[in-house]
């Protein structure tokens, strides 16, 4: 008697591009490409009631930024647009020329790279209430990046790589302590000062 | 009598689906890993402005998100900008009760490192927002995050 080979039964396997394109679609469904990036800022605290004032700041050391409804910039009394911003405050912080009418300079010994000049400079931003946030935005961005690249200026004069690089570095397992303190020099030096009025009605 | 036998059907043999699961899958390993999952149904408009200063929100578990924009459904709602926490719209009374209620359901060593992210629609006035950053500041949420989208370096 002739007996057939016996053969393994195989699994369909049809019906699985059926099951796979469901959870496909799922998942096309129910996500969002959105990744969460963004400008983080720290508020300030809240106004305590009987808080003494501050300490008056020479008018040389603060650059106003004022944004009105209209989205207008008034810069330090001058009308700019908003490319010229990022400009206007490099030459602000760092006052290159040292002039009389851009901030003053103190000598402070900072780590790693001894002493240097650190400039008194305040950022002081107002805005309207109605001032569109895209306006909003656009400025602290400006103002972030003339920071940042005077800030990368500094570090490939001193430490030879730009700061981007110096932080991706202090995040790695590996000596990332040494990069952190490089980043703690810098930004003794061009400390981030960008501070906002309390807000009122400025018209406009 | 031919020794290789010929094929007796004469029509075109059916393409091959088996590799059909392979490429599904595939895609679908794609999407599960570069998407992540909808916090919320947004109700408004939502187009956020661009900046290139921007850094990444690391842990998404010490993240609350206030959205602010024009309502979708303009016919019901109108067109003036609402504030949305989670799936519902709410006045600015609501923000400092919602802050304060998300941070309590955080471990307590973690309520210190909760970031609040401003989605805002960039057609919005600084007024509303101005108002619901006060807010904050009174209930010390002060870490913040404007959310916006990677503007291309010119």
């Amino acid at each position: 008697m002739a007996r057939k080979k016996r053969e393994l039964q195989e699994i369909n396997a049809g019906s699985m591009a059926d099951i796979a394109f469901l959870l496909l679609v799922f998942f096309l469904v129910t996500t969002t490409m959105d990744t969460s990036w963004g400008l983080a800022r720290k508020l300030p605290p809240p106004l305590l009631e009987d808080q003494p004032d501050p300490p008056p700041i020479k008018d040389r050391n603060v650059f106003v930024v004022l944004a009105n409804a209209n989205d207008q910039l008034l810069v330090e009394g001058e009308l700019l647009s908003i490319d010229q911003l990022r400009e206007a405050a490099k030459e602000f912080i760092s006052n290159p020329s040292r002039k009389e009418t851009l901030p003053e300079f103190k000598e402070i010994d900072v780590p790693l790279l001894g002493r240097m000049p650190v400039s008194k400079q305040v950022i002081s931003l107002q805005n309207d209430n109605g001032t569109s946030y895209d306006l909003y935005i656009q400025v602290q961005n400006e103002l972030a990046a003339a920071y940042s690249e005077l800030r990368d200026e500094l570090a490939m004069q001193k430490f030879g790589m730009p700061y981007k690089k110096i932080e991706e570095m202090a995040k790695s397992e590996e000596g990332g302590e040494k990069y952190a303190e490089m980043i703690d020099a810098i930004r003794d030096v061009y400390p981030q000062r960008i501070s906002e009025a309390e807000p009122k009605d400025i018209g406009g | 009598m031919s020794k290789f036998k010929k094929d007796n059907n004469k029509g075109t043999p059916a393409v091959s689906t088996a590799s059909l699961p392979d490429i599904v899958f595939m895609l679908l390993f794609f999407f599960m890993v570069t998407t992540v999952m909808r916090e919320v149904d947004l109700k408004i408009k939502m187009d956020q402005p661009e900046a290139s200063e921007i850094d990444k929100l690391e842990d998404k578990a010490l993240v609350d998100y206030i959205y602010i924009g024009e309502p979708m459904n303009s016919e019901l709602y109108g067109t003036v900008p609402k504030i949305q926490l989670d799936d519902d719209f709410a006045t600015i009374e609501d923000v400092q009760d919602y802050i304060i209620a998300r941070r309590a359901d955080r471990p307590e060593q973690l309520q210190g490192k909760i970031t609040v992210s401003l989605k805002v629609d960039k057609e919005t006035k600084m007024g509303i927002v101005t108002e619901v950053k006060q807010k904050l500041r009174k209930v010390q949420a002060l870490k913040i995050n404007y959310s916006t989208r990677e503007k291309v370096v010119r």
